[in-house]
């Protein structure tokens, strides 16, 4: 049995690695991806492009303008010189903050009597909106904070907060991101190959030669499926090895826990990519379902939107996602230095999920072929 | 070019398509599935932070600021623990983000007016909701400041923030009207993206090269059936963007369906181009559309993340994905209600970018065995 799958193997490999497009394909698109998803995936926001209104035109007010220009969030490229002005700006998205500093700012301060800042957001990138308001608000407070301590008296924060934080002190997205991205990308990868590969065989009709050889269908399923689990694997090393030293990320759990998750991992999606060639006829359908199957299972993964945000029955839905566990799992490993002992819930999931889809799929193969 | 040779090209590809119901019916269920998702599962709104609470202190006083932060609605308290080393415990396996330490002496500091500390840890691997969380932990011990006795403290800068476009912050309001560039980018790219290449890969282009229809025609052909699904999808999200989940469309819905017309003309052709260029292989052809058409809608349109977030060279890149174009277009006629006039820039460039595509295709269709 084992002659006769390791022959397949070797004719999977010869005839995946005999084009040179081929490796293009398998090695470059992950990398490419890498970088596509490494530098776009950010929640950090920077350089907002700002539009001051300083209808005071003080020393206080512009000791405000250039902390929120110094904090490095807000980049001012306009000082228009009414509303409508600012309007303006907002209608053809050339900021998408403007700060209006309104008159007496200064006089209202040095009276202790509150002092108005208007900040306005373009509200349609919701999530970049909230962030701008949160870091004018904390700029605009410090800078309060700080104009009132000289005097005792007023007292504004009673309670003083010492925050710490842990894993990922420079709070740098990447850090959290990255290894998201590696494991999305793994995914995309290996389902899309391993469904492709099983349905090509079949509308090439190369699949009825194998069938007529002495192969059994165990052996031809375990065949086709090995070498998508190397590659897959060359993969993972690939990328993981770039997203490292390119993006500057640490690891600071054990590579072997790494390789323990990413192998049942691995198993778990390459029984989805099988089980989606038994049901599908050609690479058009392929390549669909694929999709199909892929973009909610990013988006419903803790990717980039946390679960415990969603309603409840999504919750419940992410359970059925590899991904999912997987997350935890490499985002464990990369910024907890998490180990087996934490990470065993996730990994014997995986396992199951893994071995419940390969087993449902081995038989839908033999019928397949029956 | 024959009208009548046009239509039977359309015909025959209307008919092989209506044949795969699965595809098709694949190609309207992901906006479907996607707009549901995006309306219904995810948020950018951070709530519900899981917090863990070491309070020391014991007091009424104490207790009133926990129940002041369960409250707010941001955080609910997982547990009540007794000591440093459970902080670890849950931070570690997930079941917490935010830890309070209220010190002993708490209740005696805030009474006799002197600066209370409480220590905050974050996990920050998260760095978006530790960002957010700590935001409002500042945010809540203010409230908290005002409620005590006998504060009479008013805040010395008042912050008033407003957002324009979308005031409620619904991400929903921002994501619909971006999804159906991405709806687009499925569309082209996984279904127009295999036609030629799929003709090429099973022999049946031997059939159409052995008879009088030219290249154009076999391109406009082939344009005609897969610019209707575009089109019918865009439609389809559109409606159910605006009566289901009630997006403004503030601005000319006749001037959003035009320039989607042209969007989607550019877009199917760019499907044909890439299948032209595939040589043959639906492996290659699936992959040149991932990378070249449906990551960059999806990553680099701005549909999700902001455009000036990204490094300078990506920056670049993004003005040549026609998505991008839309992306703006389509916003900004939903949500701000903008005209032609403001833009015409967006409108010329897609309507260039359809023309130089549609061209290149009919240019580089060989019809010839090689």
């Amino acid at each position: 049995m084992f002659g006769r799958i390791k022959h397949m193997v070797i004719k999977e490999f010869i005839q995946t690695f005999r084009e040179r497009r081929n490796w293009v394909l398998l090695f470059g698109t992950p990398l490419i991806q890498l970088f596509m998803f490494g530098y776009v995936v950010t929640t950090d926001v920077n350089n907002i492009s700002t539009a001051l209104y300083d209808r005071d035109k003080t020393p206080e007010s512009r000791e405000l303008a250039r902390r929120l220009q110094s904090s490095g969030y807000f980049t001012i490229t306009d000082y228009p010189q009414s509303p409508d002005e600012i309007r303006d700006l907002l209608d053809r998205g050339k900021v998408l903050c403007a700060i209006q500093i309104n008159e007496r700012f200064a006089s209202h301060i040095a009276a202790r009597r509150p002092a108005e800042v208007q900040v306005l957001v373009d509200g349609t990138d919701s999530n970049t909106a909230m962030i701008a308001m949160n870091y004018a608000a904390k700029i605009i407070n410090q800078y309060a904070a700080d104009l009132v301590s000289p005097s005792p008296k007023a007292q504004l924060v009673p309670i003083d907060f010492r925050t710490r934080v842990w894993y990922n002190p420079d709070l740098k997205s990447r850090n959290y991101n990255v290894p998201g991205v590696i494991a999305s990308i793994i995914m995309l990868m290996c389902l899309m190959l391993t469904s492709m590969a099983v349905v090509r065989e079949r509308e090439m009709g190369t699949m009825e030669q194998l069938m007529v050889s002495p192969i059994r269908p165990i052996e031809l399923m375990l065949g086709k499926t090995i070498p998508f689990a190397i590659i897959s694997f060359g993969d993972m090393i690939l990328v993981t090895t770039v997203g490292v030293f390119w993006f500057d990320i640490t690891i600071r759990g054990a590579l072997i826990f790494l390789f323990m998750g990413t192998s049942v991992y691995l198993l778990s999606v390459l029984g989805l990519g099988l089980f989606l060639s038994t049901i599908l006829k050609t690479q058009q359908q392929a390549l669909m379902a694929t999709m199909f199957f892929n973009m909610p299972a990013m988006l419903l993964s803790g990717f980039m939107f946390p679960i415990e945000n969603m309603p409840e029955a999504f919750q419940y839905l992410t359970y059925l996602n590899p991904l999912r566990y997987f997350l935890i799992i490499i985002r464990g490993i990369f910024l907890k230095g998490s180990g087996f002992d934490v990470l065993w819930p996730q990994m014997a999931a995986l396992l199951v999920l893994g071995v419940i889809i390969i087993t449902l799929s081995s038989l839908r193969f033999r019928k397949r072929l029956a | 070019m024959k009208l009548l040779r046009v239509k039977a090209i359309a015909k025959k590809e209307l008919i092989q398509i209506l044949r795969d119901p699965l595809s098709l019916a694949i190609a309207f269920l992901m906006p479907l599935m996607q707009l549901f998702i995006y309306g219904y599962a995810i948020t950018f709104d951070v709530n519900n932070i899981s917090t863990v609470v070491y309070d020391r202190d014991k007091s009424s006083m104490s207790r009133e600021l926990i129940s002041e932060f369960q409250a707010s609605g941001y955080f609910t308290i997982a547990a009540y623990i007794e000591g440093y080393k459970d902080i670890d415990t849950y931070f570690e396996t997930n079941r917490a983000k935010v830890a309070l330490i209220i010190p002993e002496h708490f209740s005696k500091d805030v009474k006799t007016g002197r600066p209370a500390q409480v220590g905050v840890i974050l996990d920050g691997s998260d760095s978006n909701t530790a960002t957010i969380a700590e935001g409002y932990i500042n945010a809540v011990g203010l409230l908290f400041a005002h409620r005590l006795p006998g504060a009479k403290v008013l805040p010395v800068i008042d912050v008033r923030g407003r957002v324009w476009y979308n005031p409620e912050l619904k991400s929903r309001n921002f994501i619909i009207p971006g999804l159906i560039v991405v709806i687009m980018a499925v569309i082209v790219a996984l279904l127009t993206s295999l036609t030629v290449a799929r003709e090429w890969e099973r022999g049946t282009m031997e059939q159409l090269i052995s008879t009088p229809v030219k290249p154009v025609e076999i391109v406009i052909g082939k344009l005609i059936p897969y610019f209707s699904i575009g089109f019918a999808d865009i439609l389809m999200a559109i409606g159910i963007g605006v009566f289901w989940f009630g997006v403004p469309l503030k601005g000319s819905p006749f001037l959003l369906i035009a320039l989607a017309a042209i969007f989607t003309f550019g877009g199917v052709s760019f499907g044909i181009l890439i299948s032209i260029n595939a040589r043959g292989s639906q492996a290659v052809a699936s992959q040149m559309a991932l990378l070249s058409t449906f990551l960059p809608a999806f990553l680099l349109s701005g549909f999700m993340f902001a455009i000036s977030n990204m490094p300078g060279p990506l920056q670049w890149l993004t003005y040549i994905i026609p998505a991008r174009y839309f992306v703006t277009i389509s916003k900004g006629i939903f949500l701000k209600g903008s005209t032609l006039e403001m833009l015409a820039w967006e409108a010329t460039l897609l309507t260039l970018f359809g023309a130089a595509v549609f061209i290149a295709a009919v240019k580089r269709f060989r019809k010839r065995i090689e």
